[in-house]
Protein backbone atom coordinates (compact mmCIF):
# COMPACT_ATOMS: atom_id res chain seq x y z
CA UNK A 1 0.00 0.00 0.00
CA UNK A 2 1.88 3.38 -1.04
CA UNK A 3 0.79 6.59 0.72
CA UNK A 4 -2.54 8.18 -0.04
CA UNK A 5 -3.04 11.84 -1.15
CA UNK A 6 -5.38 14.56 -0.45
CA UNK A 7 -7.18 15.61 -3.42
CA UNK A 8 -9.87 18.75 -4.00
CA UNK A 9 -11.43 18.26 -7.27
CA UNK A 10 -14.19 20.06 -8.90
CA UNK A 11 -16.41 17.95 -10.64
CA UNK A 12 -19.27 19.03 -13.03
CA UNK A 13 -19.50 22.39 -11.11
CA UNK A 14 -19.08 20.46 -7.28
CA UNK A 15 -15.49 20.22 -5.32
CA UNK A 16 -15.07 17.09 -3.96
CA UNK A 17 -12.55 16.64 -1.06
CA UNK A 18 -11.18 12.90 -1.03
CA UNK A 19 -8.05 10.27 -0.02
CA UNK A 20 -7.19 8.28 -2.83
CA UNK A 21 -4.66 5.57 -3.69
CA UNK A 22 -2.10 7.16 -6.33
CA UNK A 23 -2.22 4.27 -8.46
CA UNK A 24 -6.44 4.92 -8.76
CA UNK A 25 -7.51 5.95 -12.39
CA UNK A 26 -9.58 8.83 -12.86
CA UNK A 27 -12.86 6.72 -14.29
CA UNK A 28 -12.46 4.80 -11.01
CA UNK A 29 -12.43 7.63 -9.27
CA UNK A 30 -15.48 9.09 -10.87
CA UNK A 31 -17.57 5.70 -10.64
CA UNK A 32 -16.56 4.10 -7.75
CA UNK A 33 -16.13 6.91 -5.24
CA UNK A 34 -18.59 9.79 -7.00
CA UNK A 35 -20.91 7.37 -8.28
CA UNK A 36 -20.93 8.81 -11.45
CA UNK A 37 -21.52 5.96 -14.10
CA UNK A 38 -22.32 8.29 -17.05
CA UNK A 39 -18.46 7.95 -17.53
CA UNK A 40 -17.73 4.20 -19.40
CA UNK A 41 -14.86 1.80 -19.04
CA UNK A 42 -14.16 0.18 -22.14
CA UNK A 43 -10.11 -0.81 -22.95
CA UNK A 44 -8.69 1.18 -19.87
CA UNK A 45 -5.70 2.25 -21.93
CA UNK A 46 -7.21 4.49 -23.78
CA UNK A 47 -7.77 2.72 -27.15
CA UNK A 48 -11.32 3.13 -26.93
CA UNK A 49 -12.77 6.13 -26.10
CA UNK A 50 -15.65 5.39 -24.16
CA UNK A 51 -13.83 7.05 -20.72
CA UNK A 52 -13.31 10.76 -22.55
CA UNK A 53 -14.30 13.06 -20.02
CA UNK A 54 -12.83 17.42 -20.35
CA UNK A 55 -10.57 18.18 -18.27
CA UNK A 56 -10.07 22.06 -17.48
CA UNK A 57 -11.90 22.08 -21.02
CA UNK A 58 -10.01 19.47 -22.71
CA UNK A 59 -10.91 16.00 -23.53
CA UNK A 60 -8.73 13.69 -21.68
CA UNK A 61 -9.15 9.74 -21.57
CA UNK A 62 -10.01 9.28 -17.65
CA UNK A 63 -8.75 5.80 -18.18
CA UNK A 64 -4.77 7.40 -18.63
CA UNK A 65 -5.04 9.56 -15.81
CA UNK A 66 -4.83 8.94 -11.86
CA UNK A 67 -7.48 10.77 -9.30
CA UNK A 68 -3.94 12.55 -7.60
CA UNK A 69 -3.66 14.48 -10.95
CA UNK A 70 -6.75 15.93 -11.16
CA UNK A 71 -6.12 17.41 -7.94
CA UNK A 72 -7.08 21.62 -8.32
CA UNK A 73 -8.84 20.64 -11.90
CA UNK A 74 -11.87 21.06 -13.15
CA UNK A 75 -13.37 17.78 -14.27
CA UNK A 76 -16.60 17.59 -16.73
CA UNK A 77 -18.51 14.44 -17.30
CA UNK A 78 -21.22 13.78 -19.48
CA UNK A 79 -23.70 14.08 -16.75
CA UNK A 80 -22.86 17.58 -17.03
CA UNK A 81 -24.29 18.28 -20.56
CA UNK A 82 -27.78 17.85 -19.18
CA UNK A 83 -30.73 16.11 -17.84
CA UNK A 84 -33.11 13.90 -19.08
CA UNK A 85 -36.44 16.69 -20.46
CA UNK A 86 -32.82 18.91 -20.50
CA UNK A 87 -30.74 17.52 -22.55
CA UNK A 88 -28.17 19.81 -24.73
CA UNK A 89 -28.20 21.06 -28.35
CA UNK A 90 -25.59 17.80 -28.92
CA UNK A 91 -27.52 15.69 -26.91
CA UNK A 92 -31.25 16.02 -29.11
CA UNK A 93 -29.18 15.83 -32.39
CA UNK A 94 -27.61 12.25 -31.24
CA UNK A 95 -31.66 11.63 -30.52
CA UNK A 96 -33.21 13.20 -33.07
CA UNK A 97 -30.32 11.27 -35.54
CA UNK A 98 -30.43 7.91 -33.98
CA UNK A 99 -27.17 7.50 -33.18
CA UNK A 100 -26.79 5.29 -30.54
CA UNK A 101 -27.96 1.99 -30.38
CA UNK A 102 -26.73 0.48 -27.03
CA UNK A 103 -25.22 3.44 -26.06
CA UNK A 104 -22.05 2.11 -24.69
CA UNK A 105 -19.68 4.93 -26.48
CA UNK A 106 -22.34 7.56 -26.42
CA UNK A 107 -20.80 9.28 -23.42
CA UNK A 108 -17.38 9.12 -24.51
CA UNK A 109 -18.67 10.22 -28.55
CA UNK A 110 -20.32 13.20 -26.48
CA UNK A 111 -17.66 14.10 -24.82
CA UNK A 112 -15.15 14.10 -27.73
CA UNK A 113 -17.67 15.82 -30.15
CA UNK A 114 -18.10 18.68 -27.12
CA UNK A 115 -14.71 19.21 -27.33
CA UNK A 116 -14.20 19.05 -31.45
CA UNK A 117 -17.16 20.99 -32.21
CA UNK A 118 -15.38 23.83 -29.44
CA UNK A 119 -11.70 23.71 -31.87
CA UNK A 120 -12.38 22.75 -35.13
CA UNK A 121 -14.70 24.04 -37.70
CA UNK A 122 -15.41 20.45 -38.78
CA UNK A 123 -16.28 21.41 -42.66
CA UNK A 124 -16.45 18.38 -44.28
CA UNK A 125 -18.21 14.88 -42.91
CA UNK A 126 -14.21 13.56 -43.16
CA UNK A 127 -12.97 16.19 -40.92
CA UNK A 128 -16.05 14.74 -38.39
CA UNK A 129 -14.76 10.87 -39.27
CA UNK A 130 -11.39 12.15 -38.37
CA UNK A 131 -12.30 13.33 -35.32
CA UNK A 132 -13.65 10.58 -34.23
CA UNK A 133 -11.27 8.10 -35.13
CA UNK A 134 -10.17 7.54 -31.12
CA UNK A 135 -13.62 6.73 -30.10
CA UNK A 136 -14.78 3.11 -31.12
CA UNK A 137 -18.61 2.34 -31.97
CA UNK A 138 -19.86 -1.31 -32.38
CA UNK A 139 -23.56 -0.33 -33.34
CA UNK A 140 -23.85 2.61 -35.36
CA UNK A 141 -21.13 2.26 -38.37
CA UNK A 142 -20.51 5.40 -37.69
CA UNK A 143 -22.65 6.95 -39.86
CA UNK A 144 -25.73 8.65 -37.69
CA UNK A 145 -22.95 10.10 -35.17
CA UNK A 146 -21.48 11.83 -38.10
CA UNK A 147 -24.90 13.09 -39.05
CA UNK A 148 -26.03 14.18 -35.84
CA UNK A 149 -22.55 16.58 -35.14
CA UNK A 150 -23.10 17.54 -38.79
CA UNK A 151 -26.53 18.92 -37.80
CA UNK A 152 -24.95 20.44 -34.90
CA UNK A 153 -22.31 22.40 -37.14
CA UNK A 154 -24.73 23.27 -39.66
CA UNK A 155 -27.83 24.64 -37.84
CA UNK A 156 -25.46 26.91 -36.32
CA UNK A 157 -26.55 26.02 -33.02
CA UNK A 158 -25.08 27.64 -30.04
CA UNK A 159 -21.65 25.35 -30.04
CA UNK A 160 -21.19 23.83 -26.46
CA UNK B 1 -6.06 -3.67 -15.72
CA UNK B 2 -5.54 -1.65 -12.78
CA UNK B 3 -1.45 -0.51 -12.20
CA UNK B 4 0.52 -1.44 -9.45
CA UNK B 5 0.97 0.47 -6.25
CA UNK B 6 3.42 3.37 -6.42
CA UNK B 7 4.07 6.45 -4.34
CA UNK B 8 3.63 9.46 -6.21
CA UNK B 9 5.31 13.10 -5.73
CA UNK B 10 4.04 16.09 -7.56
CA UNK B 11 7.27 17.87 -9.03
CA UNK B 12 6.70 21.85 -8.97
CA UNK B 13 10.27 22.72 -10.21
CA UNK B 14 12.92 20.85 -12.84
CA UNK B 15 14.99 21.08 -9.51
CA UNK B 16 12.51 19.10 -7.63
CA UNK B 17 11.78 16.22 -10.35
CA UNK B 18 15.51 15.77 -10.73
CA UNK B 19 16.14 15.20 -7.06
CA UNK B 20 13.57 12.64 -6.38
CA UNK B 21 14.89 11.22 -9.28
CA UNK B 22 18.28 10.95 -8.04
CA UNK B 23 16.66 9.59 -5.06
CA UNK B 24 14.56 7.11 -6.66
CA UNK B 25 16.98 5.37 -9.01
CA UNK B 26 15.51 2.55 -11.13
CA UNK B 27 12.44 2.24 -9.34
CA UNK B 28 11.54 6.08 -10.43
CA UNK B 29 9.35 7.17 -13.37
CA UNK B 30 8.58 10.66 -14.89
CA UNK B 31 4.68 10.75 -15.68
CA UNK B 32 4.11 13.76 -18.16
CA UNK B 33 0.53 13.28 -20.58
CA UNK B 34 0.75 9.46 -19.61
CA UNK B 35 -0.69 8.62 -22.70
CA UNK B 36 1.93 5.96 -23.39
CA UNK B 37 3.26 5.32 -19.73
CA UNK B 38 -0.49 4.36 -18.34
CA UNK B 39 -1.23 1.86 -20.55
CA UNK B 40 1.98 0.57 -20.06
CA UNK B 41 1.35 0.56 -16.05
CA UNK B 42 -2.35 -0.88 -16.66
CA UNK B 43 -1.11 -3.70 -18.42
CA UNK B 44 1.52 -3.92 -15.48
CA UNK B 45 4.20 -3.86 -18.17
CA UNK B 46 6.11 -1.65 -15.89
CA UNK B 47 6.06 -1.34 -12.11
CA UNK B 48 8.36 1.87 -10.95
CA UNK B 49 7.35 2.01 -7.44
CA UNK B 50 7.73 6.50 -7.46
CA UNK B 51 5.81 8.41 -9.81
CA UNK B 52 7.31 11.89 -10.68
CA UNK B 53 4.48 14.27 -11.97
CA UNK B 54 5.75 17.00 -13.97
CA UNK B 55 2.25 18.37 -14.95
CA UNK B 56 2.56 21.29 -12.14
CA UNK B 57 6.02 22.84 -13.23
CA UNK B 58 5.38 26.29 -14.31
CA UNK B 59 6.69 27.53 -17.29
CA UNK B 60 7.58 24.21 -19.02
CA UNK B 61 5.23 23.96 -21.99
CA UNK B 62 6.38 27.47 -23.36
CA UNK B 63 6.76 27.90 -27.15
CA UNK B 64 9.31 30.85 -28.04
CA UNK B 65 11.44 32.14 -30.62
CA UNK B 66 14.97 32.91 -30.29
CA UNK B 67 16.44 34.43 -33.00
CA UNK B 68 17.53 31.19 -35.61
CA UNK B 69 14.99 29.05 -33.23
CA UNK B 70 11.75 28.15 -32.08
CA UNK B 71 12.26 26.37 -28.71
CA UNK B 72 9.61 24.48 -27.11
CA UNK B 73 9.58 23.10 -23.52
CA UNK B 74 9.06 19.67 -22.88
CA UNK B 75 5.59 19.71 -21.63
CA UNK B 76 4.15 21.05 -24.29
CA UNK B 77 1.33 19.29 -25.84
CA UNK B 78 0.51 17.83 -28.89
CA UNK B 79 -2.49 20.06 -29.17
CA UNK B 80 -0.51 23.13 -28.63
CA UNK B 81 2.21 22.09 -31.25
CA UNK B 82 -0.47 21.76 -33.94
CA UNK B 83 -1.83 25.30 -33.10
CA UNK B 84 1.02 27.30 -32.26
CA UNK B 85 0.89 30.24 -34.70
CA UNK B 86 4.79 30.42 -34.39
CA UNK B 87 5.32 26.79 -35.43
CA UNK B 88 2.36 27.74 -38.08
CA UNK B 89 5.16 30.41 -39.27
CA UNK B 90 8.12 29.13 -39.01
CA UNK B 91 7.85 25.51 -39.16
CA UNK B 92 4.64 24.46 -40.71
CA UNK B 93 5.50 21.11 -41.74
CA UNK B 94 5.69 20.24 -37.98
CA UNK B 95 1.94 22.17 -37.55
CA UNK B 96 0.87 19.40 -40.52
CA UNK B 97 2.87 16.68 -38.51
CA UNK B 98 1.16 16.96 -35.56
CA UNK B 99 -2.70 16.55 -37.01
CA UNK B 100 -1.75 13.33 -37.55
CA UNK B 101 -0.73 12.36 -33.86
CA UNK B 102 -3.38 10.33 -32.40
CA UNK B 103 -6.26 11.75 -31.52
CA UNK B 104 -7.56 14.68 -30.15
CA UNK B 105 -7.89 13.61 -26.34
CA UNK B 106 -4.45 12.19 -26.93
CA UNK B 107 -3.20 15.42 -28.46
CA UNK B 108 -4.55 17.14 -25.69
CA UNK B 109 -2.09 15.39 -22.68
CA UNK B 110 0.42 13.78 -24.54
CA UNK B 111 4.08 16.00 -24.58
CA UNK B 112 6.96 16.33 -27.13
CA UNK B 113 8.77 15.56 -24.03
CA UNK B 114 7.34 12.06 -23.22
CA UNK B 115 7.01 11.10 -26.75
CA UNK B 116 10.36 12.03 -27.54
CA UNK B 117 12.09 10.03 -24.46
CA UNK B 118 9.12 7.22 -25.42
CA UNK B 119 10.56 6.63 -28.96
CA UNK B 120 7.93 4.35 -30.37
CA UNK B 121 9.04 3.15 -33.72
CA UNK B 122 5.99 4.30 -35.66
CA UNK B 123 5.35 7.98 -33.75
CA UNK B 124 5.54 11.24 -35.55
CA UNK B 125 7.68 13.11 -33.19
CA UNK B 126 10.94 11.33 -33.22
CA UNK B 127 10.88 11.51 -37.18
CA UNK B 128 10.14 15.42 -37.36
CA UNK B 129 12.62 15.75 -34.52
CA UNK B 130 15.15 14.18 -36.88
CA UNK B 131 14.18 15.98 -39.96
CA UNK B 132 14.11 19.53 -38.09
CA UNK B 133 17.94 18.86 -36.98
CA UNK B 134 16.58 19.21 -33.60
CA UNK B 135 18.69 19.63 -30.46
CA UNK B 136 17.35 17.82 -27.07
CA UNK B 137 17.83 19.96 -23.59
CA UNK B 138 18.80 17.25 -21.02
CA UNK B 139 19.06 17.78 -17.04
CA UNK B 140 19.62 15.56 -13.75
CA UNK B 141 21.00 16.31 -10.15
CA UNK B 142 24.28 16.00 -12.04
CA UNK B 143 23.48 19.04 -14.36
CA UNK B 144 22.72 19.95 -17.57
CA UNK B 145 23.80 18.34 -21.49
CA UNK B 146 22.43 19.33 -24.93
CA UNK B 147 21.93 16.34 -27.16
CA UNK B 148 21.27 16.12 -31.05
CA UNK B 149 18.25 14.52 -32.07
CA UNK B 150 20.63 12.49 -34.38
CA UNK B 151 22.22 11.02 -31.48
CA UNK B 152 19.23 10.59 -29.14
CA UNK B 153 16.90 7.37 -30.96
CA UNK B 154 19.34 4.44 -29.99
CA UNK B 155 16.90 1.94 -30.96
CA UNK B 156 12.81 0.79 -30.24
CA UNK B 157 11.58 2.51 -27.24
CA UNK B 158 15.14 2.95 -26.48
CA UNK B 159 17.20 6.24 -26.37
CA UNK B 160 19.76 8.17 -24.79
CA UNK B 161 18.28 9.23 -21.22
CA UNK B 162 20.22 7.84 -18.36
CA UNK B 163 18.69 6.99 -14.98
CA UNK B 164 17.71 9.88 -13.05
CA UNK B 165 17.75 12.34 -16.49
CA UNK B 166 14.82 14.38 -17.82
CA UNK B 167 14.14 16.04 -21.10
CA UNK B 168 13.50 19.38 -20.34
CA UNK B 169 12.99 20.96 -23.86
CA UNK B 170 13.79 20.95 -27.65
CA UNK B 171 15.54 23.34 -30.14
CA UNK B 172 14.36 23.33 -33.86
CA UNK B 173 16.14 26.07 -36.15
CA UNK B 174 13.66 27.85 -38.28
CA UNK B 175 13.21 26.41 -41.90
CA UNK B 176 15.53 28.76 -44.40
CA UNK B 177 14.10 31.09 -46.68
CA UNK B 178 13.06 29.60 -49.90
CA UNK B 179 12.40 26.09 -48.53
CA UNK B 180 9.23 24.03 -49.20
CA UNK B 181 8.06 21.43 -47.04
CA UNK B 182 6.24 18.31 -47.75
CA UNK B 183 4.45 15.60 -45.40
CA UNK B 184 2.82 12.19 -46.52
CA UNK B 185 1.37 9.56 -43.77
CA UNK B 186 -0.62 6.23 -43.80
CA UNK B 187 -2.23 4.79 -41.06
CA UNK B 188 -5.42 2.11 -40.97
CA UNK B 189 -7.47 4.86 -39.28
CA UNK B 190 -6.56 8.46 -39.12
CA UNK B 191 -4.49 9.01 -35.50
CA UNK B 192 -3.25 5.30 -35.74
CA UNK B 193 0.48 4.97 -35.71
CA UNK B 194 1.79 5.17 -39.12
CA UNK B 195 2.29 2.42 -41.08
CA UNK B 196 4.68 4.57 -42.58
CA UNK B 197 5.22 8.59 -43.30
CA UNK B 198 7.73 10.91 -44.68
CA UNK B 199 8.46 14.40 -43.73
CA UNK B 200 11.22 16.53 -46.21
CA UNK B 201 12.09 20.10 -46.89
CA UNK B 202 13.43 21.37 -49.81
CA UNK B 203 15.62 24.77 -49.66
CA UNK B 204 15.37 25.91 -53.73
CA UNK B 205 18.29 28.32 -55.31
CA UNK B 206 18.13 29.25 -58.81
CA UNK B 207 16.25 26.29 -59.60
CA UNK B 208 18.21 23.62 -57.83
CA UNK B 209 18.01 21.60 -55.15
CA UNK B 210 20.47 23.53 -52.05
CA UNK B 211 19.54 21.60 -49.09
CA UNK B 212 17.54 18.35 -48.85
CA UNK B 213 16.15 17.19 -45.36
CA UNK B 214 14.13 12.93 -45.93
CA UNK B 215 13.02 11.70 -42.00
CA UNK B 216 10.73 8.45 -42.07
CA UNK B 217 9.25 7.00 -39.57
CA UNK B 218 7.32 3.29 -39.16
CA UNK B 219 10.06 1.75 -41.13
CA UNK B 220 12.24 0.07 -38.90
CA UNK B 221 12.96 0.57 -35.51
CA UNK B 222 13.77 3.98 -35.02
CA UNK B 223 13.01 7.26 -37.10
CA UNK B 224 15.50 7.52 -39.36
CA UNK B 225 17.33 10.23 -41.85
CA UNK B 226 17.47 9.08 -45.67
CA UNK B 227 20.82 10.85 -45.95
CA UNK B 228 21.87 8.75 -49.26
CA UNK B 229 18.41 9.96 -51.27
CA UNK B 230 19.20 13.29 -49.72
CA UNK B 231 22.54 13.67 -51.18
CA UNK B 232 21.31 12.70 -54.85
CA UNK B 233 19.23 15.72 -54.69
CA UNK B 234 21.61 18.03 -53.61
CA UNK B 235 22.19 20.17 -56.81
CA UNK B 236 19.29 19.24 -59.08
CA UNK B 237 15.81 19.97 -59.88
CA UNK B 238 13.23 17.92 -58.73
CA UNK B 239 12.61 16.11 -62.18
CA UNK B 240 10.70 12.52 -62.37
CA UNK B 241 13.93 10.60 -63.03
CA UNK B 242 15.85 12.07 -60.04
CA UNK B 243 12.32 11.20 -57.96
CA UNK B 244 12.45 7.65 -58.99
CA UNK B 245 16.32 7.14 -57.91
CA UNK B 246 15.43 8.85 -54.72
CA UNK B 247 12.65 7.00 -53.79
CA UNK B 248 14.61 4.00 -55.22
CA UNK B 249 17.66 4.61 -52.56
CA UNK B 250 15.17 5.37 -50.10
CA UNK B 251 14.28 1.65 -50.70
CA UNK B 252 17.18 0.59 -50.42
CA UNK B 253 18.11 2.45 -47.09
CA UNK B 254 15.59 0.96 -45.05
CA UNK B 255 14.54 -2.44 -43.54
CA UNK B 256 10.97 -2.19 -42.22
CA UNK B 257 9.82 -5.46 -40.57
CA UNK B 258 6.51 -7.41 -41.18
CA UNK B 259 4.16 -7.21 -38.40
CA UNK B 260 0.13 -7.81 -37.70
CA UNK B 261 -0.73 -4.23 -39.54
CA UNK B 262 1.61 -4.68 -43.05
CA UNK B 263 4.60 -6.65 -44.35
CA UNK B 264 7.55 -5.33 -45.16
CA UNK B 265 7.30 -5.69 -48.49
CA UNK B 266 4.57 -3.10 -48.25
CA UNK B 267 5.65 -0.97 -45.95
CA UNK B 268 8.78 -0.62 -48.11
CA UNK B 269 6.73 -0.02 -51.37
CA UNK B 270 4.98 2.49 -49.49
CA UNK B 271 7.57 4.29 -47.57
CA UNK B 272 8.51 5.19 -51.58
CA UNK B 273 4.99 6.45 -52.92
CA UNK B 274 4.88 8.72 -49.88
CA UNK B 275 8.61 10.16 -50.07
CA UNK B 276 7.72 11.10 -54.26
CA UNK B 277 4.51 12.76 -52.58
CA UNK B 278 5.95 14.53 -50.14
CA UNK B 279 9.13 15.72 -51.84
CA UNK B 280 6.96 16.89 -54.95
CA UNK B 281 4.99 19.21 -52.37
CA UNK B 282 7.84 20.14 -51.08
CA UNK B 283 9.25 21.38 -54.39
CA UNK B 284 5.82 23.14 -55.50
CA UNK B 285 6.22 25.01 -52.21
CA UNK B 286 9.94 25.73 -52.50
CA UNK B 287 9.21 27.04 -56.02
CA UNK B 288 6.49 29.40 -54.52
CA UNK B 289 8.04 30.83 -52.51
CA UNK B 290 10.73 31.55 -54.53
CA UNK B 291 8.63 33.39 -56.61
Amino acid sequence: MSKTCEINVTVNGTTHRATVEPRLLLTDFLRHTLGLTGTHVGCEHGVCGACTVLVDGDSARSCLMFAVQADGRNIETVESLGRIGQMNALQESFHEHHALQCGFCTPGMLMTATDLLRKYPLATDDDIRKGLSGNLCRCTGYEHIVKAIRAVVGKGHQRP
Amino acid sequence: MKPPAFDYIAADSIAMAVAALAQGGDDAKIIAGGQSLVPMLNFRMLRPSILVDINRIAGLDVIEETGKAICVGALTRHYQLETSPLIARHLPVLSCAMTHVAHLAIRNRGTIGGSLAHADPAAELPMMALLLDAELHIASAAGQRTVAARDFFLGALTVDLAVGEIITGIVLPKLPPRTGWGFAEVARRHGDFALAAVATTLTVSGGAIEQARIALTGVGPTALRATEAEDLLIGHALEPDRTHRMIDAIRATIAPETDLHASADYRRHLAGVLAGRALVAAWRLADESAA
